[in-house]
């Protein structure tokens, strides 16, 4: 759906915002786009979007480049900015119905009833922006971006702010969506929202993307599982016979971690309790964790040069 | 063309002066009106004529440019300049609209919203003073022309600008000036030789003189010159937004 190929963008005082990024995104799919602030989430989706202009690169949006065919291109995309942005003194209503008939398309209010209806706000209509709370700007803005019904969706940082109701109409919101056959590409703070609603994952880190992959893959590949005993006695250290584990062992001796690759054939988890009774090691209790998402991106980008 | 994103920048556009009237229109109608009773007929009666035109009436063609300019410099430097400040121009850069569109839609606003100040003050101007139109088309033709062209430089200001003190200081420093130097009050004629020639400087001067010439045949300077040096201006600032556009200055990244 959409293709970038060699996009960069070096701003006038000679930041390199984007280096040489190459992607895909597959029709249909959401993808979630991670990285630190400033690691450039937002002037790529500007550059996709024709706000920021790019310095070298091609993107094509639905096969169409976003230069030589930009009505053809914009007109598929919508976009929910970062920025709590809103025209103050417009109503829910007339700021939805500018931004249909801005993106070319006649006015359908139909499809702005069901669109506010799915955003809890019907009964918010003719209420003037500015009279209205974070959270419910937030919901206007995706409105705004969904009032012309686009089959490319950016949400940049969506759930930045805004409460735990909101954040799960999003989630509601963004699966219709899918369901539907929008393309959505998701930046987002919170991983546990890529965790839960991407079906591939991309990382950016300095300008670069470091990654991108399936994301059940990416956890599976590089989340790690452990397996953590509270021990009867406290340990001193870890016996020289259980070194091959390489277990760690909390400051205060009463817990053995066993970190181990969930895609080997064996876990090594039988060999190692029967050498931990063979050295009189016994414990009380066992449990298992496997890493985040979160935790797999905070390696990454602290591995990125 | 994207006729739909025209119309909602227009309707936009529209609905917020409706939403303003007061400050929209009101304001600029009294403050034009005052005029009319101070210098029309106030003071105006003790003044002799000019030109064979009793002053009250030769005023009117001045005061309604001097109002035209400065309500459509305000109008569209006003309407680029808030989406702007508030973030929203995410939108409209975004969208699928050419600089041709988004001209048409904000400047045509900002220039409707000129020419219904323009015609209210010319009937208000009606119910003070004796107005006769020699050359109707003429007169609406420089209307338009003023309009648009002060719309266009107001939506360069809009885009130029990037605080509110930056928004008001050309009109208030450049084009007050130039208007009240530009013979809104008085003929060139009447000043002394040298200022005239330094009259000739100021392009208010043209447009006063040519709006003037269409109401009562009269003039300081050739209409042609008139009509001349508006639609130059008018293709100026053109030349500018089309520069604008394509660079993306103060807009895109």
């Amino acid at each position: 759906m959409i293709s970038i190929k060699g996009l960069t963008k070096t701003y006038a005082g000679g930041f390199h915002a984007l280096k040489n990024i190459n992607l895909e995104i597959r029709r249909g799919e959401i993808f979630a786009l991670l990285g630190p602030n400033g690691a450039g989430k937002t002037t790529l989706i500007n550059a996709v979007c024709g706000i920021v202009t790019p310095t070298s690169g091609v993107v094509l949006v639905d096969g169409y480049d976003i230069t030589k065919d930009y009505r053809r291109t914009r007109g598929r995309i919508g976009l929910v900015p970062q920025e709590l942005t809103s025209e103050s003194f417009e109503t829910v209503w007339n700021t939805c119905e500018f931004s249909r008939g801005l993106f070319g398309k006649s006015a359908n209010p139909e499809h702005l009833e069901t669109v506010l209806r799915s955003l809890s706000l019907w009964n918010k209509k003719d209420t003037i922006s500015m009279q209205l709370s974070g959270g419910m700007k937030r919901r206007v803005l995706i409105a705004k971006a969904l009032s012309h019904e686009p089959e490319v969706l950016f949400l940049d940082e969506p759930t930045a702010g805004v409460d735990v109701e909101l954040r799960q109409d999003m989630w509601n919101v963004v699966s219709a969506l899918r369901e539907k056959g929008v393309t959505v590409i998701l930046t987002t703070h919170y991983i546990e929202e890529a965790e839960q609603l991407a079906d591939r994952v991309g990382v950016i880190n300095h300008g670069e993307i470091i990654l991108v992959e399936d994301k059940d893959k990416l956890m599976r590949e590089l989340g790690k599982k452990q397996l953590v005993l509270n021990l009867q006695t406290p340990l001193a250290g870890v016996p020289s016979q259980l070194a091959d584990y390489q277990l760690e062992l909390s400051e205060d001796g009463q817990e053995l971690t066993y970190t181990y690759d969930t895609m080997r054939k064996s876990t090594g988890i039988t060999a190692l309790l029967g050498d931990l009774r063979a050295a009189d090691i016994h414990f009380s209790e066992l449990h298992t964790s496997q890493s985040s998402l979160e935790d797999i991106f905070v390696d990454l980008v602290k591995k990125s040069p | 063309m994207n006729f739909y994103a025209v119309k909602a920048i227009y309707r936009f556009e529209m609905t917020r002066m409706f939403r303003t009237v007061v400050q929209s229109i009101i304001a600029p109608v009294l403050s034009t009106s005052l005029y009319f009773v101070i210098f029309g007929s106030a003071i105006g009666s003790r003044i002799t004529e000019i030109d064979g035109v009793s002053y009250g009436s030769f005023i009117v063609p001045g005061l309604i440019m001097l109002s035209i300019m400065t309500e459509s410099i305000s109008n569209s430097s006003f309407a680029i300049y808030f989406p702007k400040f508030t973030g929203t121009i995410f939108e409209l850069l975004s969208a699928p609209v050419s600089y041709g569109e988004v001209l048409l839609g904000y400047v045509g606003a900002a220039a409707s919203k000129s020419v219904i100040i323009g015609t209210i003050i010319l009937t208000t101007a009606s119910f003070f003073v004796d107005i006769e139109i020699a050359h109707p088309l003429v007169m609406i033709w420089f209307l338009l022309l003023t309009c648009v062209s002060f719309c266009l430089f107001g939506f360069i200001l809009g885009i130029w600008a990037t605080g509110w003190e930056k928004l008001t200081i050309v009109p208030v420093l450049v084009i007050m000036p130039l208007t009240f130097l530009g013979g809104t009050f008085y003929s060139i004629s009447m000043l002394p030789p040298v200022w005239q020639t330094i009259s000739l400087f100021n392009p208010v001067v043209y447009l006063i003189s040519g709006f003037r010439w269409s109401f009562y045949e009269n003039a300081d300077v050739s209409v042609g010159l008139s009509l001349g040096i508006t639609v130059g201006f008018l293709v100026v600032c053109l030349l500018i937004v089309r520069w604008i556009f394509k660079t993306g200055y103060r807009l895109r990244g």
